[in-house]
């Protein structure tokens, strides 16, 4: 998995059917240190994250895995909210 | 699979089911020589009980991920599946 903040939402009307009901995330890749590590990216949320929630997230195949036995498509899934990152010095 | 160091672990209390009592590491991937890799870390679950400082052995295949930690389904991507001892390789050990 990998962290992120949520940045934003995306909303779609017309889209596959099994999203309905589903929120999109925009996702911003992060370092243990918070700062920024990549591009954002759009995100299926699992677990009610909201903007500015420190998040981490699953990608490729089993992204789609927490919507089962819903086949849901996804790449990428907010799976947890972070509540802080431990890191030994 | 690739060599990382643990820097630290990841507390979420709210998360996926599927990973309630796992270990969510915190791991810089290294080159085999053993210097860091650029770029954000990657967050693995704990299948041997390794700790920060521990170098260790990752997966990044989503099945082999839970096949480490025996969850079937489960939304994970990435495992550490070992500590390691010692990396030889040609033109240098670490």
């Amino acid at each position: 998995m990998r962290l992120g903040r949520v940045t934003g939402r995306l909303w779609s009307t017309i889209k596959t059917p099994e999203h309905d009901g589903k929120r999109f995330l925009v996702v911003q890749p992060i370092d243990a240190a918070g700062g920024d590590a990549g591009e954002e990216f759009v995100a299926v949320d699992a677990i009610g994250a909201g903007a500015g929630e420190t998040v981490y997230w699953v990608r490729g195949r089993e992204a789609c895995i927490p919507f089962y036995p819903e086949q849901v498509a996804s790449d990428a899934t907010v799976v947890g909210i972070v509540d802080r990152v431990n890191q030994a010095e | 699979m690739l060599l990382g160091r643990v820097t630290g672990e990841v507390v979420a209390t709210h998360k996926s089911s599927s990973h309630e009592g796992l270990k969510l590491l915190v791991v810089q991937t290294l080159e085999l020589d053993g210097t860091e890799r650029p770029g954000a870390p990657l967050i693995a679950v704990d299948s041997v009980g390794a700790g920060a400082g521990d170098r260790v052995l990752v997966t990044l295949d989503g099945w082999g991920a839970m096949t480490a930690v025996d969850r079937f389904p489960a939304p994970i991507d990435c495992a550490v599946l070992g500590v390691v001892d010692e990396v030889k390789v040609e033109g240098g050990d670490s």
